[in-house]
């Protein structure tokens, strides 16, 4: 037995070895772990809380106020931690709650098979069918624009991705001869889907999940340009993107640093989900030529 | 391998159906349609409401407004919209044109980008040149379009400034005052397209030009290749005959599945630039709840798609004779 168990730890230390020697995912890493810090603590400490009405009003970045002001006076930067916090969270819920129900969906389809797995199929094939931006912008507007319902929005359009990618790995999986063993020892079910359906789950689930992470965080931006997603008081970086998208010739810097930090998010997020792919499934990484 | 697509179109087609069902739920029930009426001031008499509610169809039950719908979309009939004096069909036809032409000249400006940049990379491999352009389609990938679309609109509003003179049209698809003969309103509206389209087209190239450079890598190290070589042809000839033309099967696929999605990137396009477009019809429809306006967004939306994955499966079959014995 502890051989075994020794046998299974040792594929992690492996995968973070891989995951080490892919360069942009550790230096993404690094940049969103700053990028997430500086956004949950700089504002504890910073001299403007984002809803602060500075007497200054459409100043350009200064020392002052690194990013700026816009025309009421807010203080930029403060807002655009704020939005990144708002952005950041949006986007986790959605990653959690599509993850979550995705991969519980995708391995009843894939364990059970036959007609259970057909009806939770054409289910996720009907939600896929569904125009994303289209079907998000009105559902969004049904509901009042609080940035967690939002979030559910996108979720409630995106898990079925995840349900997919979660079922094709279990129906790989429920023919290998270890679930074969452990039926033959009496395992339930929900034990054989806990210890060794699940397990063989986490890696897809993860690299799709951080995609989606990015996704979420573009069609959040998407949907508070149109409208339909966060509204003011709240700050997300879509709605800063958006209010300063008419006046860009006069106040750049309201424009271009929410939109920065939208791309270096979504950039970082998006290598670090290909570090991940190239560390849990070295075949497609092998070299050419 | 037309009955085979011909089949797929059969399967897909309760799935659309029960997809219109379920947004037609949703729209119904996300807002009322004559809140706008009922709040103006001075107030509109109660008969003048019901009267337009009947007019919406308001006073049947969910499920029988939807099967009117039905009908009149067999019919084709797209239903009353909230505004009394709009006809969906005729408007919807007119945008549509406004769109496709968006949409065709983003995806062939987005098709003929990603396969110069994937081909590059490919061959360059390891290079500053393959860095620098995976580089860019990351970034294209992680940049919000509407961002970019505004980027270059004030880029274009500002060169205009510089210049004194209008080089670039930033707002509508047109001028307001079209100009007299067939080859100035010609030039007017490729003028107007220029910027639209480029925002709409850095979209799609990420992802197709990082597609295009692996397929391209993986055709170079195959067999076939490796024969072509050896047997004496010129580099340039192999790369050209017989690599590109394999590598391209597979975006060709990809990018037929995805011209659909272009559809709700043209949404945020149009907004930015003001065009008076679908995406522009669907966002005013949803702010209405104009129930049966949306609906006929999704309708063509939906026929889009299925029409694009029926071509990427005819392409695929046409383009590689492999397939057509395996796919039944």
């Amino acid at each position: 037995m502890r051989g075994t168990q020794l046998q299974r730890r040792r594929p992690p230390r492996r995968l973070v070895r891989r995951f080490l020697a892919h360069r942009p995912a550790v230096a993404s890493l690094v940049v969103l772990t700053i990028v997430v810090v500086a956004a949950f603590a700089v504002p504890l400490v910073w001299q403007y809380s984002y809803a602060d009405i500075t007497p200054d009003s459409s100043v350009p970045p200064s020392l002052d106020h690194p990013f700026g002001t816009d025309n009421l006076g807010h203080d930029a930067f403060a807002q655009v931690l704020r939005g990144i916090q708002r952005s950041l969270e949006i986007s986790v819920l959605v990653a959690l709650v599509s993850g979550l129900v995705g991969t519980v969906w995708g391995s009843l389809a894939g364990y059970y098979g036959g007609r259970v797995d057909s009806l939770l199929m054409r289910t996720c094939d009907l939600v896929l069918t569904l125009p994303l931006l289209a079907v998000a912008a009105v559902l969004a507007n049904a509901t009042s624009g609080s940035w967690w319902l939002v979030a559910l929005v996108l979720s409630a359009l995106s898990w079925a991705l995840i349900a997919r990618v979660v079922r094709g790995v279990v129906l790989s999986v429920r023919e290998k001869e270890f679930i074969e063993a452990a039926r033959a020892l009496g395992s339930t079910d929900l034990r054989i889907i806990a210890t060794h359906v699940v397990p063989n789950v986490v890696g897809p689930v993860t690299v799709t999940v951080t995609i989606l992470l990015s996704t979420a965080i573009l069609a959040e931006t998407a949907l508070s340009y149109l409208g339909f997603g966060v509204q003011a008081p709240d700050v997300s970086l879509g709605l800063l993107v958006s209010a300063s998208s008419t006046a860009v010739s006069t106040r750049p810097w309201l424009f271009y640093f929410p939109g920065l930090f939208i791309i270096v998010i979504a950039l970082a997020v998006n290598f670090i989900g290909d570090g991940l792919r190239e560390a849990l499934d070295p075949k497609q990484n092998r070299v050419r030529r | 391998m037309l009955i085979y697509g011909l089949r797929r179109l059969v399967v897909s087609v309760p799935i659309v159906f029960m997809s219109t069902f379920l947004v037609f739920v949703m729209v119904s029930l996300s807002g009322d349609p004559l809140a706008n009426l009922k709040s103006r001031t001075p107030p509109v008499s109660p008969q003048v409401i019901a009267v337009e509610g009947r007019r919406l169809h308001l006073d049947h039950p969910l499920l029988e407004r939807y099967a009117m719908w039905l009908g009149g979309i067999v019919r084709g009939d797209f239903g009353p919209s909230v505004a009394a004096n709009e006809r969906i069909g005729p408007e919807i036809v007119a945008r549509l044109g406004v769109t496709l032409r968006l949409i065709a000249a983003a995806f062939v400006l987005a098709l003929l980008l990603a396969v110069v940049a994937g081909v590059i990379s490919a061959l360059k491999q390891h290079t500053w040149w393959d860095h620098g352009l995976s580089f860019l389609a990351f970034v294209s990938l992680a940049m919000p379009s509407f961002w970019f679309a505004v980027l270059l609109k004030d880029g274009g509003v500002q060169l205009n400034a510089a210049f004194g003179r209008q080089i670039f049209s930033t707002v509508g698809e047109r001028s307001v005052v079209a100009p007299d003969g067939v080859v100035p309103r010609s030039l007017d509206v490729l003028g107007h397209l220029v910027l639209p389209t480029l925002a709409l087209a850095i979209v799609s190239f990420g992802a197709w030009s990082r597609y295009q450079r692996a397929s391209m890598l993986d055709v170079l190290t195959s067999d076939y290749i490796r024969l072509a070589r050896a047997k004496g042809l010129s580099r340039r000839r192999v790369i050209v005959r017989h690599a590109l033309r394999n590598a391209l099967i597979p975006l060709v696929t990809v990018t037929a599945l995805d011209a659909a999605a272009l559809l709700s990137g043209a949404v945020l396009v149009e907004t930015v630039f003001q065009w008076r477009g679908m995406g522009d019809y669907l966002v005013v429809a949803i702010k209405r709840t104009d129930v049966y306006a949306v609906m006929a967004w999704l309708v063509i939306a939906a026929t889009a798609v299925v029409v694009f994955n029926l071509v990427a499966d005819l392409l695929y079959g046409m383009l590689d004779p492999r397939i057509r014995g395996e796919r039944r």
